[in-house]
């Protein structure tokens, strides 16, 4: 790890202020993947800017009667939280789903939006990434790549997001508050992150010095028809080679609504909105959950070792719909 | 527990020898450790695990992984589980931390010592304090009740020798679990 400087704020004002005065800032939150990084010389910033003492430390309603979870909540407090249990339990069971008990104790809920890829040779030093070292080359194409995307990607970066919680807030519609020195505004999750193009250094769309605030769940929370699958190689405390977050609202056997986002496959979480059109008005069934994973899937590409997670995606949208529908037990 | 190396003024020699040296990025940061403050002089780089274990000479906090993956390195900040090894020294100030060293009382063990005692659940020990200081947050969070809620929210504490069925033992026994024997 480098050396570094070290400030604790307790306003944003202050944050942006400290962000100004120093070459290579971060801000901190848990500290669970910056840490990491920095352990790894991956990450080197001259100056870290604490911000747990910024009060965005409350769940609380908005106006419009959906759920304001403030960044710096911890990823354990939001997922027992009662409101979020009782109305939007698909997001308790995606965080749940992450990482281990400890990490979720300090893991933030920004922190969680703006983690970083696990990518092996991210975190290499001694190999070439795009991602690291923008202009060097992608180990990973042509490299070991099993856990590595199979939509959305380029010819520049396969990385995936490694996000749990991020694909359940794509499927819930969350959007995002941010604060920074034009101001504040609001964008929707589908927006914050970003496919890798020939960008693979830009993770998502934030702006240097913006602060994300908040993140608002609006009113439908799919409380009755939902769930979350994960697929990894051990059963807990490891992260998705695969991940479903299905929602549904039904009538009788009817899909009225449907949405279906994928984790462990793209640099973003990936929804599909084809595959959600072809179940909505459609008969809850299993020819309708096999049609629309192989519309999910359509453009997908392996890249040898992780070309199994085609078939291992389809398999698991089909399960996670069944265990939605309510025609099979959620684990 | 902590003499003699309780009070940690600055300026003053390290706690293992080292001299401290004054550059302008060390922070004056106060823990409360095991119910004691501790006055430490550090720079804002050192983990709470480096922290106890390097500067203090609390030692019976593990160094697993350095990365979050194994929890060897847990321990409760204001009563709550968390790696040390992730949590920077300087980010604690003011708080309540508790290590292996702070369970006992005097000569009799905290109940889950007890317990790790009484069902052998350890082999070579080195997961041991990790082990212990989750399974104590675990409690104080009371979510899980059945062993299989147990055994999934002690998941992030790694065990090399495999001691699982018998940390899972002594785990429901303190918390009780209806038809544990
Ligand atoms: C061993 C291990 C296993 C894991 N497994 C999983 C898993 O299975 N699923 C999963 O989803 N996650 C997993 N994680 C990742 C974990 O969820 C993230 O590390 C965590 O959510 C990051 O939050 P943090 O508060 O610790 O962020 P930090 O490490 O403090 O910060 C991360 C980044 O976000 C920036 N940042 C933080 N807060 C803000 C803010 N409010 N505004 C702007 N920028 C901000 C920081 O500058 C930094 O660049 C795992 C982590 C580890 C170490
Ligand atoms: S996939 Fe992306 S993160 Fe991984 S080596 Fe290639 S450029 Fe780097
Ligand atoms: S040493 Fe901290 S988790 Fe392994
Ligand atoms: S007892 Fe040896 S690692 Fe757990």
């Amino acid at each position: 790890m480098n050396k570094f400087t070290y400030a604790s704020v307790s306003t944003t004002d202050a944050a942006i202020a400290e962000m100004d005065e120093h070459d290579s800032p971060k801000f901190i939150a848990g500290g669970t993947n910056l840490l990491d990084l920095m352990k790894v010389n991956v990450e080197n910033p001259d100056h870290l800017i604490d911000i747990t003492q910024i009060a965005f430390n409350q769940i609380e309603a908005t106006a419009d009667g959906g759920l304001r979870l403030g960044a710096l909540v911890t990823n354990a407090d939001t997922a027992w939280n009662e409101e979020v249990e009782k109305r939007y339990p698909l997001l308790s069971k995606a965080i749940l789903a992450g990482a281990s008990p400890q990490l979720r104790n300090m893991a933030t809920n920004g922190g969680n939006l703006m983690q970083r890829t696990r990518c092996y040779y991210f975190y290499d030093t001694a190999t070439p990434c795009n991602k690291r070292e923008p202009g060097s080359g992608c180990s990973a194409i042509g490299g070991y790549n099993r856990i590595l995307a199979i939509l959305g990607t380029s010819e520049h970066c396969i990385a995936t997001h490694p996000s749990d919680m991020c694909v359940a807030l794509v499927a819930l519609g969350a959007t995002i508050n941010i604060t920074g020195i034009n101001g504040d505004r609001t964008i929707p999750i589908t927006e914050f992150h970003r496919l890798p193009g020939d960008r693979p250094d830009l993770d998502n769309t934030l702006q240097a010095g913006d602060i994300v605030t908040s993140i608002d769940l609006p009113v439908q929370g799919f409380e009755k028809n939902y769930a979350y699958l994960k697929v990894r190689d051990r059963a807990s405390y490891a992260f998705a080679l695969v991940s479903v977050a299905a929602a549904l609202t039904l009538e009788g056997n009817q899909i009225k609504e449907a949405r279906l986002v994928l984790g462990g496959v793209a640099h973003k979480p990936w929804r599909s909105a084809e595959a959600e059109a072809a179940l909505t008005h459609q008969e809850a069934s299993v020819s309708t959950f096999e049609k629309a994973a192989a519309i999910a899937l359509e453009g997908a590409k392996g890249y040898g070792d992780n070309t199994f997670k085609i078939e291992l995606a389809k398999r698991a949208i089909v399960r996670a719909l069944k265990q939605a529908a309510g025609l099979e037990e959620q684990a | 527990m902590i003499n003699p190396r309780e009070y940690i003024e600055p300026g003053s020699s390290w706690p293992l020898g080292h001299a401290v040296p004054d550059q302008p990025a060390t922070h004056t940061v106060k823990l409360n450790i095991n119910g004691q403050d501790v006055h430490l002089k550090i720079e804002p780089w050192v983990s709470l695990l480096d922290a106890l274990r390097e500067y203090i000479g609390l030692t019976g906090t593990k160094k697993g992984c350095d990365h979050g993956q194994c929890g060897a390195c847990t321990v409760l900040v204001d009563g709550k589980r968390i790696n040390s090894c992730l949590t920077l020294a300087v980010m604690k100030q003011g708080c309540e931390i508790t290590t292996i060293e702070g369970l006992a009382k005097g000569d009799e063990l905290h109940p889950m010592q007890e317990a790790f005692v009484e069902h052998d659940a350890y082999q070579c020990g080195y997961c041991t304090p990790g082990q212990i200081c989750s399974a104590i947050g675990l409690i104080n969070e009371g979510i899980a009740n059945t062993r299989d809620e147990i055994s999934e929210l002690m998941s992030g504490n790694i065990c090399r020798c495999g001691a699982y069925p018998h940390i899972l033992d002594a785990i429901e026994q303190v918390k009780g679990v209806a038809g544990h024997e």
